[in-house]
């Protein structure tokens, strides 16, 4: 049938992406030597994903997405200090605690206009970041969250120095998120989240319970971010305040830009373009690589990602099909 | 007669010191074809925002279909057959016209929170999609960004959508405002062939729709209701003439028209 083609041809798995994840899922082993950055790639690119679902699928800013990554790292962290180091368990736990934050947080999202919700998120990541800090008998405080040992994953596979393990295992988590966030922005119920981000107005002339949409899709974000932060402090075997820090969120909402919105493949393009810059640039200059970053966001800004993706569209007259 | 589908009783709305809707009552028959007519700043929006749950009234109430819903949100009331468009188009613009419709009807059909399955798969979706497609003439352009299309066109999507909501009452604000003079009777026509079990309460400035459509009429001056009747009653009568058609002329024309 003609229309439910047109419809399902959206959601298909395209022939360009089956060989891009067996060679992301096969990086480990062809560049062991990288699979430290890699493992890092991984998990921003799942944190930034976290954040496209709230911010480009359904429309909702924030600046405090943080606050769920730090959340799941530190419930990671310390589930592995106190209770067992069963990596998979504490994965689970960290996720949990993160979506319960995430429920209770969705309420400040519900109300206000972009630049109050803004304020609030940013709010909420820097008081959880004070918690961290004061509650020092758990956390660590400013010192940081120090030996985290943790057993080996599946019971089988040592966590080794080179990363290789916890690269493999941020990727595999990266393609299972990746899938079923796939599945979820394609459905019905991604279409009414995008329906919401067009215009609320009308979602709710056609009988779309906006807020309780909301409040879903915030916790959902909040578990995929909390996923993140579980996966960094279990691969890294540390949790500090640092995870909580502001620059983080800006961050992913950095790359983010970079990658581009409302595109599942947007969080993981920047974080690969992101991660490799910062890399690449403060290995040579260690002070200033923000300066050099920033330099490159003015210009994607200015120029549109499109026309520099295709610097020969430029010769084309009256059409700069830049999007964005 | 039968009990009305629709039924506002006594409503008021006052904004401060300002009463924008006074005591305003109207019934809608099952099938009904009823105009709401006034002068610009009489309350029509306020009181379509009334009826679809916008706003709150200050007091009066509104059953539809036996059952109170006066305290219901907007898309409660929407669930139980309430719907309206929009005098300035409210569409999704990063959709296509197909995808558009598709949420709509899986919204419709309880699908929104099914978020394992793809949007269109399930059963009856794209069938309704294509009827109204095919109903709104829109079929030639289901594929294409809404925000690329002809103004004409998002206006019949913009119909199709209320559509697609399978209202037992329908609002229809200004349906045909500023829609240009080569895509107008795609529209009327459209309009025109509303399901007859469907309620229609329409606002319109366009005489020639008002009157070629409505069977009943309700006159509001002042948020006040200042006579209801059938067109001939209210064409024929001085005050509406005073008030709102002033010369009188354009009314006669279209009468002739008929």
């Amino acid at each position: 049938m003609d229309t439910q083609n047109l419809l399902q041809r959206k959601g298909r798995w395209k022939l360009w992406e089956i060989p891009l994840w067996i060679a992301a899922l096969a990086s480990p082993l062809l560049l062991a030597s990288h699979a430290l950055i890699i493992n890092e790639i991984a998990i921003v690119a799942l944190f930034a994903l976290s954040l496209d679902l709230i911010l480009g699928f359904t429309g909702v800013v924030s600046l405090g997405h943080a606050a769920f990554f730090g959340m799941g790292a530190y419930s990671a962290a310390l589930f592995a200090k106190l209770v067992m180091p069963d990596p998979l368990v504490g994965f689970a736990v960290g996720v949990a605690t993160a979506t319960v934050l995430g429920a209770l947080c969705s309420a400040t999202i519900l109300r206000g206009t972009d630049l109050t919700r803004l304020m609030v998120t940013m709010g909420v990541g820097l008081i959880l970041m004070e918690l961290a800090n004061k509650l020092d008998w758990l956390t660590g405080g400013a010192d940081g969250l120090q030996g985290v040992i943790m057993g080996p994953l599946l019971g089988r596979f040592e966590f080794d120095l080179y990363g290789r393990t916890a690269a493999w295992y941020s990727m595999t988590v990266l393609l299972l998120v990746f899938v079923l966030a796939r599945r979820f922005v394609n459905s019905p119920f991604g279409a009414t989240l995008r329906a919401i981000r067009d215009n609320r107005l009308r979602a709710m002339a056609i009988g779309i319970p906006v807020t309780s949409r909301l409040a879903l899709v915030y916790t959902v974000a909040a578990a995929v971010a909390g996923a993140a932060g579980a996966l960094m402090a279990q691969t890294t075997g540390f949790a500090s305040l640092d995870l909580f820090e502001f620059h983080r969120s800006a961050d992913v909402m950095l790359i983010l830009v970079i990658g581009g919105v409302g595109w599942l493949y947007g969080g993981i393009t920047g974080a690969i373009v992101f991660k490799l810059m910062q890399d690449a640039i403060s290995s040579i200059t260690p002070q200033y690589w923000t300066f050099w970053i920033g330099l490159f966001l003015v210009i994607l800004v200015l120029v549109g990602r499109e026309r520099l993706i295709r610097p020969w569209s430029w010769l084309k007259p009256g059409k700069n099909g830049g999007k964005s | 007669m039968t009990q009305p589908v629709l039924c506002a009783k006594d409503l008021v709305m006052k904004f401060g010191g300002i009463t924008a809707t006074n005591k305003v009552s109207l019934n809608l028959q099952q099938g009904a074809r009823h105009a709401l007519i006034g002068p610009n700043g009489a309350g029509k929006t306020t009181l379509i925002n009334l009826l679809t749950g916008v706003l709150q009234p200050t007091s009066g109430s509104i059953t539809l279909e036996g059952e109170d819903i006066t305290q219901l949100a907007p898309y409660q009331r929407v669930r139980r057959g309430m719907v309206r468009t929009f005098q300035i188009n409210q569409l999704f613009d990063s959709f296509t016209p197909l995808e558009t419709l598709a949420m709509t009807v899986s919204q419709q059909h309880g699908l929104g929170n099914k978020w394992w399955q793809v949007l269109g798969a399930q059963k009856g979706v794209a069938e309704r999609c294509e009827q109204l497609l095919e109903q709104f003439h829109l079929t030639s352009v289901m594929d294409q960004p809404t925000r690329v299309l002809a103004y004409g066109k998002r206006r019949l999507l913009e119909i199709a959508i209320a559509l697609a909501c399978e209202p037992r009452v329908l609002l229809l604000d200004e349906p045909v405002a500023g829609v240009p003079a080569g895509e107008r009777e795609e529209l009327l026509q459209t309009v025109a062939a509303l399901p007859a079990d469907v309620s229609v309460l329409l606002i319109e400035h366009d005489m020639d729709l008002v009157f070629s459509f409505a069977k009943r009429m309700t006159v509001l001056v002042n948020g006040t209701l200042l006579t209801e009747g059938d067109p001939d009653t209210i064409a024929n009568d001085p005050r509406v003439k005073a008030v709102y058609l002033g010369h009188g002329d354009e009314l006669n024309d279209a009468m002739g028209a008929v």
